[in-house]
């Protein structure tokens, strides 16, 4: 079963980028996981604010509301796509993956097969 | 427009003016006035969409600007007769021949028009050099001084390039078409090869270079992706895309904290891009589905999936990448595949089968200067307790390479050499 | 440059209501053109929020809660991972998505991605001298063709 999971680090406990301590154990752990066949791919996110936007449609025009350059939240973070065998194991990994990551959130979508 | 005009316009420009120029090219049948009548459309794109937003249709709105400004050269006479009467014929409102339109109606001209620019701008009548910068001028969509920036070359060198090989193709009288029957397979060889060029060329770059030439692989790979779609039949050319995409899928574990190279058996490889090995599996997949095995890029995509399959540089399969070496070496030998083979000999069959054939090539012209060579040879030699040559041979390695931190390296391993523990 | 580019959900989506026929047709046709140029690198669509979960940790407290979710307008509904050579170009092909609803506005969120190692790597000066070569670069379009 395959998963899209969204990361979103807690903005007052676990703001910025990862220490290089940090960023190691997260290395690992996406390597352990891609070794278990978990983990297929993913990515952190730049800040919305340089290296992003929201784009939204309005009757067959497309308006930039956020980003780039604009006043917006530094939201970090990343996705990743996944592999498990039920939903138990997705939540399973997410929570390993949060003790790795610190503080925030793990938003995890089933991907339509 | 909400976000920078020239950005958003230069975007609208990278998704749009290959089809333009190619759509242009059939109709003036000479690549360098298309090219010259896209670049007025752009111009009137950029006095204009600042103004009114991008339009709904930019691409229906370039050729409509196009063709304006090619109908204004007419009356002006500025071209040739005999362009002049076929293209006063083409814009003709709703003429054409019947054999076309009915070709138009079925399949996708536009898709049929791309394929022909790919093929015209890599036509062997030009030297190597004047078809990448055609290709990725024409093509890519690239600037003259991005070109430039990309090759080391100063940007009138890639002007002048450019301009003469579109004189080239003018002069030759190169028709704007797809070749078809025995000429196909040459022409698209020619094609895939200015493809991996630029590609290779990206490749080699090291940090710290200009961000256009790293950025030459990503174009590369848009180039052979689109070609994929173009001929979905050629085996060959998803062959070059599974090749470019593993290769791809390396690069971030290329290079070390202090700019220097890293072995592809010494590459963190938890750095691997796991969606593009994917990709270039799959790729490889098509490749061979459609019987096409045994070309030489799709080879040399199995030696690269070889080592993409490997969890860590003790699983590789050094067997079948002997194998494939082997037969690489059957249709397109040169001095570096036989290395990469003994390479892999040496790992599959013990360091004496790699050092004999590693030994072979020590005559070899062309590997004179190649500090991989006693790199090689080195390192086989010490794994059979010859270490004085081994010695000698990182040493020989040493004072061939260029890059100061490789050249550290490899002293570092002339001190070490022993013999091997058994 | 690489590029998550998320459709944010909505009431329809998040309902599990499939879009028409032609809206269906609409977005087959736009991955064909995406695969086309180049650009698709993955892409997928999302059941709703109901087949998923989220997971918090803060401090101490760790809470697993299951879908459906009610903040539509923070969840999404799909997904594609492009690869364009500027944010602006992202935006553009945005631009060109029909519409992946029948009814409502539809937002999309750009992402630059980076890949999971290069968490904390040093990127920013590198970034911003890509910033400035860029624009250097866009100023010669306007150079190059003005007559």
């Amino acid at each position: 079963m395959k998963y899209f999971s969204i990361y979103i680090p807690d903005q007052s406990t676990n703001p910025g980028r990862p220490s290089p301590e940090k960023e190691e154990r997260m290395n690992k752990f996406v390597a352990e996981a891609l070794a278990r066949g978990e983990f297929i791919s993913g990515g952190g996110f730049l800040s919305i604010k340089e290296h992003g936007a929201v784009v939204r449609r309005v009757n067959g025009n497309a308006i930039v509301i956020d980003g780039p350059y604009a006043e917006s939240k530094e939201l970090l973070g990343g996705f990743a796509m996944l592999e498990y065998a039920s939903r138990e194991a997705a939540i399973e990994g997410a929570k390993r993956f949060l003790d790795v990551a610190g503080d925030g959130e793990c938003v995890t979508y089933r991907i339509m097969e | 427009m909400t976000t920078d005009a020239h950005r958003t316009i230069a975007a609208v420009w990278r998704i749009e003016s290959a089809k333009l120029i190619a759509s242009l090219a059939r109709l003036v049948r000479d690549v360098g006035i298309a090219e010259e009548l896209a670049q007025d459309a752009l111009v009137a794109a950029i006095e204009q969409w600042p103004r009114s937003g991008v339009p709904d249709n930019p691409g229906a709105w370039l050729m409509a600007a196009a063709k304006h400004r090619a109908i204004d050269r007419l009356r002006r006479d500025e071209l040739a007769e005999r362009k002049h009467s076929e293209l006063a014929r083409e814009l003709d409102a709703g003429h054409e021949s019947a054999t076309e339109a009915a070709a138009e109606a079925l399949g996708d001209p536009i898709g049929d028009d791309l394929l022909r620019l790919m093929f015209t701008a890599c036509h062997p009548v030009l030297s190597r050099e004047a078809r990448i910068a055609l290709t990725l001028r024409l093509l890519g969509g690239l600037t003259t001084d991005e070109i430039a920036r990309a090759f080391l070359v100063p940007e009138p060198t890639i002007a002048q390039r450019i301009v003469r090989a579109k004189r080239t193709l003018a002069d030759a009288e190169v028709p704007f078409e797809v070749p078809r029957g025995a000429a196909l397979a040459e022409r698209l060889a020619s094609v895939l090869e200015a493809i991996y060029l630029i590609f290779n060329e990206g490749y080699t770059a090291t940090a710290g270079e200009d961000w256009m030439r790293p950025q030459l692989c990503e174009e590369a790979l848009r180039l052979g992706r689109i070609l994929a779609g173009l001929m979905p039949a050629e085996p060959e050319v998803h062959g070059l895309v599974a090749l470019m995409e593993l290769q791809a899928s390396r690069a971030n574990a290329r290079l070390g904290p202090l700019g220097e190279p890293i072995l592809l058996l010494d590459q963190n490889r938890a750095r691997w891009d796991r969606l593009l090995i994917r990709r270039g599996l799959a790729a490889l997949e098509r490749a061979r589905a459609l019987g096409g095995a045994h070309g030489r890029y799709t080879l040399q995509a199995a030696i690269a999936a070889c080592h993409a399959r490997a969890a860590t540089a003790d699983d590789t399969d050094w067997a079948e990448i002997a194998a494939l070496y082997r037969e690489l070496a059957g249709i397109a030998p040169s001095p570096v595949v036989e290395l990469n083979r003994a390479v892999a000999v040496g790992m599959a069959f013990g360091p004496a089968a790699g050092l004999a054939l590693a030994d072979a090539l020590v005559a070899e012209p062309a590997l004179k200067s190649y500090h991989l060579l006693s790199t090689v040879r080195a390192d086989l030699l010490e794994k059979l307790g010859r270490i004085d040559e081994a010695r000698a041979e990182y040493e020989r390695a040493a004072a061939l390479t260029r890059n100061g931190r490789e050249r550290e390296l490899l002293l570092a391993r002339a001190a070490r050499a022993q013999t091997p523990a058994r | 440059m690489r590029f998550c580019v998320m459709v944010r959900a909505t009431k329809d989506s998040e309902s599990g209501q499939m879009p028409s026929e032609k809206l269906l047709g609409d977005m087959v046709r736009f991955n064909e053109e995406l695969v086309k140029a180049g650009v698709m690198l993955a892409g997928e669509g999302l059941k709703p929020s109901s087949a998923g979960a989220r997971v918090k940790f803060s401090g101490d407290t760790r809470t697993v809660v299951d879908g459906p979710f009610a903040e539509t307008k923070e969840l999404i509904a799909g997904f594609w991972l492009w690869q364009c050579k500027s944010l602006e170009e992202a935006i553009e092909w945005v631009r060109r998505c029909p519409r992946p609803f029948e009814h409502g506005d539809c937002e999309i969120e750009i992402r630059q991605v980076f890949e999971a190692e290069d968490f904390g790597a040093e990127f920013t000066p590198e970034l911003r001298e890509q910033e400035e070569r860029q624009r250097a670069c866009l100023a010669d379009i306007g150079k190059q063709t003005a007559h």
